[in-house]
């Protein structure tokens, strides 16, 4: 029920992303390399890896992972 | 660089769905020449005290097809030395345990931790990833991944699209990954509850190898926020089934009175009595992932946070803060810090009082002692220093990675003098160089 909550809390509040943006000249910032979501994909998957085989969570960014053993 | 940066990230599913927010402006000025290669590579040191030992080189490379179009190629190589804890405790006599082949045996010493230090892996990943525009405003992105171990194989595809609405300031993204996994453990795969036998002799296996199946679904959004800011929100659900036992780990069983693993084995006196692990044939994760960037005047603010709760029992909660420092024009150093909790599986079992052990071969019970299934916390602090140039890129960093747990319930007698969830410290390095 409370994941419920959320999840309709959470689109509620995504329907006021049409009031926020910038128009395409203001985005100088944002489109710095280090302002992407995932600024270093390399580093992301090597930490992704490690975090993977030593704790039982994976994913959320990005797809869960797999392909390991990892004993 | 920026070019090479941008064009990399996009390849990622994240990113897929942040292409718009990021590429207008950039592209214009850093135009990649269709036919191009960009190649970036990484390496990782991973050390834990008295445990593994990890060296983990990458090379990526990205071809640009189109203008918008690239496919990317990402080959890993993974050397790993020394294993996570067996599962069993530690005790106040050396205690030997026969290794996977059932061929040789190892001891350890009274008062550590059981793990066999001879474990060696060597694990080789390839990643390819094509994207390309499917219309204006609609980009889509198709994988694959392949990865073999010794006793592992892995294989899965992933597709996934980004849609970008409201001027580019919204980015809708879906996607969907399925794969399939193949376990040949070393000396064949345990019966559940099995006991350890001694080098040589017949261990309780129950075949040779077994599969698994792994089904990823993800929905994301990212909005743009103002000029300095944005966020991003996904849902991801992960079924996966099949094996999904660790064949490696064991579980101990303790004197009722004492508190000490029992020695009953004839053959091998120093041979406590232990049982191969059984864990549930199916699992299904839920994780909410957030993530919020600003840039604050040059420099840059990264927090996220993910939710992830399973049918295991387990929640977990992530949080991970950066904060990307400018110094001059091009050099940065960035700090890190990570905090990781998670609550045990409903099935972890840290030891079995002599008497409550499941017969052997009785896979309705599901138990396992593997520590990861444990409620612990981690910590991870660390800083990375870098530089952009226009012509290429690099960045070193240095990280410390603490596991720490509470010592479990139910313990008595000798087990109250071990420590039997000991903290897990590592120390990581890793370098990546954009050529």
């Amino acid at each position: 029920m409370k994941k419920l909550v959320f999840i309709l809390l959470a689109g509620l509040s995504l329907g006021a992303c049409s009031n926020m943006g910038v128009e395409p000249w203001e985005r100088q910032n944002l489109a710095k390399p280090e302002m992407a979501l995932d600024s270093s994909p390399l580093r992301s998957s090597l930490d992704d890896h490690i975090y993977f085989s030593k704790e039982a969570s994976s994913g959320g960014r990005s797809f869960g992972g797999g392909g390991c053993g990892c004993n | 660089m920026k070019t090479h940066s941008k064009k990399s990230i996009r390849l990622s599913l994240a990113a897929a769905s942040c292409a718009l927010v990021g590429a207008n402006v950039a592209v214009a000025e850093n135009a990649h020449d269709v036919g191009d290669w960009d190649v970036s590579a990484a390496l990782l040191f991973y050390n834990e005290a008295d445990r593994v030992t990890a060296a983990e080189p990458v090379i990526k490379a990205v071809k640009q097809l189109d203008t918008d179009e690239t496919l990317s190629l990402k080959l890993t190589l993974d050397t790993l030395t020394g294993a996570s804890g067996s599962g069993a405790v530690p005790t106040d006599r050396p205690q030997t345990y026969t290794t996977p082949s059932g061929n040789s045996s190892y001891t350890v010493n009274a008062g550590d931790i059981p793990l066999d230090e001879s474990f060696k892996d060597t694990r080789v990943a390839l990643n390819a990833a094509w994207e390309r525009p499917i219309s204006k405003d609609l980009t889509m992105v198709l994988g694959g991944n392949l990865s073999s171990e010794y006793d592992y194989q892995s294989l899965s595809a992933n597709t996934s699209f980004a849609w970008d609405t409201n001027g580019g300031n919204t980015t809708w993204m879906a996607g969907a990954s399925a794969g399939v996994d193949s376990i040949d453990p070393v000396g064949g795969k345990p019966i559940a509850f099995g006991v350890m036998q001694e080098a040589d002799a017949t261990q309780p296996r129950d075949g040779s190898n077994d599969t698994k199946s792994l089904f990823d679904v993800i929905v994301g959004v990212t909005q743009v926020i103002d000029q300095n800011s944005l966020f991003q929100l996904n849902y991801s659900l992960s079924q996966s089934s099949g094996y999904l036992t660790d064949p490696y780990k064991i579980i101990s069983v303790v004197d009722p009175v004492t508190g000490r693993p029992l020695f009953t084995n004839i053959n091998e006196p120093n041979l406590p009595t232990v049982v191969y692990e059984n864990r549930p044939d199916s699992r299904l994760k839920h994780s909410i992932f957030g993530q919020y960037k600003r840039y604050i005047g040059g420099d840059v603010l990264d927090t996220s946070y993910r939710l992830m709760v399973d049918d295991w029992g387990i929640t977990s909660h992530t949080i991970d803060l950066r904060y990307r420092w400018k110094m001059g024009d091009t050099l940065y150093i960035e700090p890190h810090v990570r905090v990781y909790q998670q609550s045990a599986a409903d099935f972890y079992t840290p030891f079995f009082v002599d008497g409550t052990q499941p017969v052997a071969g009785n896979d309705k019970v599901e138990a396992s002692a593997d520590y990861r299934l444990g409620e612990f916390n981690g910590y991870t602090f660390g800083a990375e220093l870098g530089q952009d140039t226009a012509d290429n890129s690099w960045s070193v960093a240095l990280e410390y990675y603490l596991q720490t747990g509470n010592e479990p319930d139910g313990t008595f007698g000798e087990l109250t003098r071990q420590e039997l969830y000991p903290d897990v410290d590592a120390v990581m390095l890793r370098v990546v160089y954009d050529f």
